[in-house]
């Protein structure tokens, strides 16, 4: 290698294990000299990523997926070696839609299926009253949180292209668009849900570990070409990944680090802010009300860290489900196939588990059991979908 | 759209003497229908309000990804936008991304119109870069003289030399340790106010 690796980041809590990676030097142990560059935009990391001025990428695990398929973009395929976070994302609501579920509550407030039923009563209220469309933001077309966002919803008959509008928004701008009323919900990662409720603007309505219980977020990403040629380098780069998401968490080491992620180069927010996400300890409330869950946000623990073909067979079923792209079989294999379970396993010299034993428990409030097998019949099951252009 | 008709561009750019200087190079290819979008909010409504063909966005923009929603199909989606991907080109997509500028373009539209634009907002933009590091480095220079009057200042007061004297005093020095003039003047500075 010459020069150091160029690896691009979206400043959010789940690039934690990259950034402790390389800022507490398990990155220089194993050899390697990184560059860390911070990015505005899921589009800039994924075209820098592809054409090479980066190296690897913190990256939307459905991104990898599309630009291994060529969709929405040029086809370069993908390799992610490392899982850099489960879960993290959560779902806030402005206080006056909050206002509107809650009046329309009919269960357990944290039940996402009541929440969606309450969701689709306020829908049809607002459609008779002439009212607007509610509008949610997520950030990205090919997003955990688009998909998350739509899998909720639809789960109550709301359908996410009919019913309300679906925005893309940069997650920097999520918390001024909600407060602005551009928005009257969002679905996002850390930070932000959290600096919507400090700000009094927001209510946490759900945890996306209410709607699925362990869905793959962010991936470190490479090249698969890169990949190829750089074994070495990847063993290396995963290693130093798996150390970075142990030390993290690690509960006496959140505090430390919550800082380094606090730094302006990093992700400049508040390192108070930071450390809750890494507990999974939310003010959920403008009232002060704290939620507390083990399954907030997964940096490295229950396995987090090793890719899951299942989880991107499922994120490949959501982009069916929504018409982004047709059903093929060939598709659900290079789907599968950049999720590196095997790249991971050679780097931390574990032997290799099958597939199928891995691929346990999504753990989704709706619809069937999910078998990467029978993506089709699994599909099938669902009343609310698009059918791809 | 006719095949004489010039193109309907939208530039998506918070940087308005950017955006005007690739407005003036569109105009003077003989674009003539350019608009630029300076605010973000609600950028898909500004953008569909336009109506345009083409959409040129600068990769400092956070808001690019939304752009990146206009592929899909939805009730907020009015015209199907692709971004322009030259398969065979990977040098262009290249160029523009190190650049600094993608561009969006309505299904449809030929490649061969929208080639020349793209071309045209590599140019410009690099061209801003470029007047970018000049003013930068203009306005070191520009320090850099203020600070070697300060430290010229200092060594005619303490040692009373003159002006010329107190110059090549510096210029030797800085000379001597092989370092910049701004430097040692620098050092004099600090220096001086230590001892104050």
């Amino acid at each position: 290698m010459t020069g150091p690796l160029r690896i691009g980041f979206i400043p959010l809590v789940d690039a934690a294990a990259l950034i402790v990676a390389v800022d507490k030097g398990f990155a220089a142990a194993e050899g390697l000299e990184i560059e860390l560059v911070r990015e505005v935009s899921w589009s800039n990391v994924r075209d820098k990523l592809n054409i090479g001025l980066f190296d690897a990428a913190h990256l939307l695990a459905p991104v990898a997926i599309a630009s291994s398929l060529g969709l929405g973009h040029v086809k370069v395929p993908i390799a992610a070696p490392f899982n850099l976070g489960i879960n993290g994302n959560a779902i806030t609501v402005s206080p006056a839609l909050y206002a509107a579920l809650m009046e329309e509550i009919d269960g357990d407030r944290f039940d996402p299926l009541v929440t969606a039923k309450a969701l689709a009563r306020v829908v049809a209220k607002r459609r008779q009253a002439g009212a607007e469309p509610l509008t949610f933001g997520m950030t990205f077309p090919f997003s955990t949180h688009n998909y998350q966002l739509r899998f909720w919803m639809a789960a109550a008959g709301v359908d996410p292209d009919e019913d309300v509008r679906l925005v893309v928004l940069p997650p920097p701008y999520m918390v001024d668009s909600l407060a602005n009323g551009h928005v009257d919900a969002f679905c996002v990662g850390a930070p932000w849900n959290s600096v919507a409720v400090d700000l009094g603007i927001g209510h946490i309505l759900h945890f996306v570990s209410d709607i699925l219980l362990r869905a793959a977020e962010k991936v470190l990403a490479v090249r698969q070409a890169w990949a190829d040629k750089n074994c070495e380098t990847v063993a290396a780069l995963v290693r130093a990944a798996v150390k970075g998401a142990a030390f993290i968490e690690h509960p006496e080491n959140r505090a430390e680090a919550a800082r380094i992620l606090a730094r302006p180069e990093r992700i400049g927010v508040n390192a108070t802010v930071i450390q809750r996400s890494l507990d999974g300890r939310l003010k959920i409330s403008p009232d002060g009300t704290l939620r507390e869950s083990n399954r907030y946000l997964l940096v490295g623990r229950e396995g987090a860290g090793r890719p899951d073909p299942a989880q991107a067979a499922w994120l490949y079923a959501q982009m069916v489900r929504w018409g982004q792209t047709a059903l093929s079989p060939d598709a659900l294999v290079t789907a599968m196939d950049v999720f590196r379970a095997d790249l991971y396993d050679a780097a931390v010299g574990r032997s290799g588990l099958a597939t199928d034993e891995a691929s346990v428990a999504f753990g989704a409030f709706a619809g069937p059991a999910f078998d990467p097998r029978d993506v089709a019949g699994y599909l099938a099951s669902f009343d609310v979908a698009r059918r791809a252009r | 759209m006719s095949a004489e008709q010039s193109p309907k561009i939208v530039i998506v750019d918070e940087s308005p003497v950017r955006a005007a200087i690739l407005e003036e190079g569109l105009r003077e290819a003989g674009f003539t229908e350019v608009v630029h979008i300076r605010e973000m909010q609600s950028l898909l409504a500004r953008i569909y309000a336009v109506d345009p063909d083409i959409i040129l966005i600068d990769l400092e923009n956070p808001s690019r990804d939304v752009l990146e929603q206009m592929f899909q199909v939805s009730r907020a989606v009015r015209r199907p936008i692709a971004m322009f991907v030259d398969q065979s080109d990977s040098a262009s997509i290249q160029a523009s991304v190190e650049a600094g500028v993608s561009a969006y373009i309505v299904d449809g539209l030929k490649k061969e119109r929208i080639k020349p634009i793209l071309d045209l907002c590599v140019s410009r933009f690099n061209a801003f870069a470029k007047l970018q590091e000049e003013l930068e480095r203009t306005r070191s220079q520009l320090e850099d003289r203020k600070i070697i009057e300060r430290a010229k200042g200092i060594l005619m007061k303490v040692k009373g030399l003159t002006e010329d004297e107190a110059y090549v005093l510096l210029r030797s020095t800085a000379m001597r340790e092989k370092k910049k003039i701004g430097e040692i003047a620098q050092s004099i500075i600090t220096a001086s106010e230590m001892l104050k």
